[in-house]
């Protein structure tokens, strides 16, 4: 498939598939991730596409509603657990960061390939909970209690299985944030390191520090249904809420985790496309790490209905709306990047213009959510549903999308072809809209999340939602053809095809196992063009 | 600030600890979500947590404390010695840190056997007869000193294996950071227990 003296072509002591999954490589174990969590990318949107045909119509359509409650739970823990909250980080993080910051891999390799087991066992068990005991998890992908303590469905397996995904996480985080401590190239003071390692910093930062709490709270779930400790359940003196809780001090943060990277890779596309250095280098630095520290503040936005004082919910309210300030930073960032830059609108720029037009809607509902007063009227219902699909999947899979455009070539060695990814743009970016926009709609109106049927004044806007969704799947259709398809039969790609300045660019396509021929040494800032 | 070349795979120093600590960061917090569940339900059934705290043996969490607060002893002169090249006197020290966990973990057996010999055990009917807080109570108890003790025996197999590589050459004066980063979890575990013994066994 490729020649040369690329990594695909190393001599590794193990033979075949071996040297893949035995491999310490990082850029082995990121097309390991890549592949893993795109296999199951494509689950997650088949069992999407079978709930938006669900709800084509009120009353039964095509499933029972304890399937469609399993459906939609199973489409919750795979988009998250194994598809976005890896995402970014493990697949492109692993095979770009050492790259990025001129090393020759990450800090500890073998930790790194042990992350991916784990990644793997974690999903292998949640697979076997779909299948065993009492069938698929039926409690939405947030496990609350008491229904999940309750619920006769094989809870236990699959929550220890997302358990196995959590250590994966923050392995990965403490990998990337010693590397990133220890090995960068000579002359790469901390303020001359590109946006995206700035991004993966901050992230794993935040998968250090929130990960645990997970771990422990699924823990005590496990518990809770092994042994009825009791500490959810008021008739032995717990309290549901802490559940709540606890799921949100880890959940939260876990939206910066998964949006952290998207938001480093924009950074990286914008200066490469206009042709210009990236306007407030520092502040989007600065902006990365407050919303990481600030991210660690808000869960309790997520309980407003739930029960608490009012002193917290203004707190937590007032916390939420300072948390969109570094946000706002980035996207006028963003765009002063492109004022005055000679644009070159190839796709990657495509994607990423998506990705901050998508973002800023995500966004700003999300101050919508986060208002007391707004809050009692969208709590739970379509409205959640859209601003989290246009700020998770507008946000980081458009960013994703742009990412796996923009370093095809590196990755890969070959060129994509532009056309027919621009059409796929064109698919995906229509059918979002089209899929996830009446959701806004449906949810001021007060249609509820999760539900399996509905009033009959809601069907249009049921139907129009269904609708997009098919369009966007033509749209992921087209383009997984195109990058599958130009893997095999496209171009081949030279080592700087956009004419990228960041140290990666600087390495021959697909990079060579040591990544460098000679170690490369940084005398400026990144970003510098001309 | 860090401008060591990377052209060479040695092993860093620095970065082995660096890891470390940041694994170290992850375990506190893992705990830290018990002291917060901890400290909800203090709160909210303080004297319950007093008569129960009361029950429980204070001359096996003191026993027990002794023991961890020595073995960290032993643990950080098992590095110290092999710095300096005496092999023997850091083998003998690993051994004492071994066994004093040991020891701390059979101890525990006692101690847990006890309650459960009275019926004092999650979920059990005589517990739950004694009430909420009592419930509660125990419940940590049983999940924290639980937890903690699967520490405790990771720690014990850990320095095990530390113990096997130095016998066969692999840790020596010049390569320790793998028993230095051993040490540091091992005083993890014992810095954890320094705060669990009070709050289990003292507060009252």
């Amino acid at each position: 498939m490729i020649t040369g003296n690329s990594f695909y072509n190393a001599q590794d002591k193990h033979k075949g598939i071996l040297s893949w999954i035995l491999s310490t490589d990082h850029k082995r174990i990121g097309l390991l991730y890549l592949t893993a969590m795109f296999s199951f990318f494509f689950v997650g949107v088949i069992l999407g596409l079978l709930i938006r045909l669900e709800l084509i119509a009120p009353g039964r359509t095509i499933m029972s509603a304890p399937a469609y409650n399993a459906v939609f739970t199973v489409h919750g823990v795979i988009m998250i657990f194994l598809f976005i909250i890896p995402g970014i980080p493990a697949g492109l993080g692993n095979f770009l960061l050492p790259l990025q910051i001129g090393a020759r891999d990450v800090a500890f390799p073998r930790l790194n390939l042990m992350s991916w087991w784990f990644y793997v066992s974690g999903a292998a068990v949640i697979l076997i909970s779909l299948f065993t005991g009492g069938g698929p998890p039926d409690t939405g992908w947030t496990f609350y209690v008491p229904y999940s303590i309750r619920t006769g469905t094989n809870v236990t397996l699959a929550v220890f299985g997302v358990f196995l995904l959590g250590i994966s996480s923050t392995l990965t985080g403490l990998n990337f944030v010693t590397t990133i401590h220890r090995l960068r190239a000579s002359g790469m003071t901390w303020l001359r390191m590109p946006l995206f390692p700035w991004a993966l910093y901050a992230t794993g930062w935040v998968q250090i520090l929130a990960t645990p709490v997970l771990a422990l709270t699924l823990l005590l779930l496990i518990f809770e249904r092994v042994f009825g400790l009791g500490f959810f359940d008021p008739a032995k003196g717990g309290d549901p809420l802490l559940f709540e809780h606890l799921f949100w001090i880890y959940s939260h943060p876990a939206v910066y985790i998964m949006i952290l990277p998207a938001m480093g890779v924009v950074s990286e596309i914008i200066p490469v496309f206009a042709r210009r250095t990236i306007f407030g280098y520092r502040l989007i630095v600065f902006s990365s790490l407050a919303i990481a520290f600030v991210g660690y503040l808000v869960w309790g936005h997520h309980m407003f209905t739930s029960g608490m004082s009012d002193l917290s919910k203004v707190v937590f309210s007032f916390l939420t709306f300072i948390v969109a300030v570094p946000s706002g930073i980035k996207i006028f960032n963003w765009v002063s990047s492109l004022y005055g830059g000679s644009i070159d609108m190839k796709s990657p720029l495509l994607y990423t213009v998506a990705f901050i037009f998508l973002f800023s809607i995500g966004g700003i509902t999300g101050l919508v959510n986060s208002a007391l007063a707004t809050n009692i009227q969208v709590h739970g219902t379509y409205f959640i549903v859209a601003h989290f699909h246009y700020t998770m999947f507008g946000g980081t899979a458009f960013a994703f999308f742009a990412a796996l455009h923009f370093w095809f070539p590196k990755i890969f060695g070959k060129m994509f072809r532009e056309r027919l990814a621009n059409t796929a743009w064109f698919f995906l970016f229509a059918g979002f809209n089209t899929l996830y926009f009446p959701m806004f709609i449906l949810g001021w109106q007060g249609m509820p999340r999760r539900y399996y049927d509905y009033l009959p004044q809601f069907h249009t806007l049921q139907v129009i939602s269904t609708i997009g969704s098919w369009i966007l799947a033509t749209g992921l259709f087209i383009m997984f053809y195109n990058l599958i398809s130009s893997i095999f039969r496209g171009e081949k790609a030279l080592s700087n095809p956009w004419g990228g300045v960041t140290l990666e660019w600087k390495t021959s396509s697909p990079p060579p196992v040591e990544n460098f021929e000679e170690p490369p040494v940084v005398t400026g800032a990144p970003y510098r063009f001309r | 600030m860090s401008n060591m070349s990377i052209t060479e795979h040695r092993p860093d120093y620095e970065g082995s600890r660096l890891g470390m600590w940041i694994f170290l960061f992850t375990e506190m917090l893992l705990f830290a979500g018990l002291f917060l569940l901890y400290s909800v339900f203090r709160t909210r059934y303080s004297p319950e947590f007093h008569t129960s705290s009361v029950e429980l043996s204070r001359t096996a969490g003191t026993v027990n404390t002794i023991i961890l607060l020595t073995s960290s002893l032993t643990m950080a002169l098992s590095i110290s010695v092999i710095k300096s090249g005496r092999r023997g006197m850091s083998l003998l020290f690993q051994s004492l840190t071994v066994s004093l966990g040991i020891l701390f973990l059979v101890n525990k057996y006692f101690e847990w056997g006890a309650k459960l010999w009275h019926g004092i055990y999650p979920n059990s009917p005589e517990l739950l007869q004694r009430g909420k807080g009592k419930t509660m109570f125990y419940g940590l108890y049983y999940l924290m000193t639980g937890l903690h003790g699967l520490h405790v025996l990771a720690g014990v197999i850990l320095l095990t294996i530390m113990f096997i590589m130095t016998v066969n050459n692999r840790i020596n004066r010049e390569q320790y950071v793998r028993l230095e980063n051993s040490g540091l979890y091992w005083h993890l575990v014992d810095v954890v227990w320094v705060y669990l013994f009070p709050v289990f066994y003292l507060i009252n």
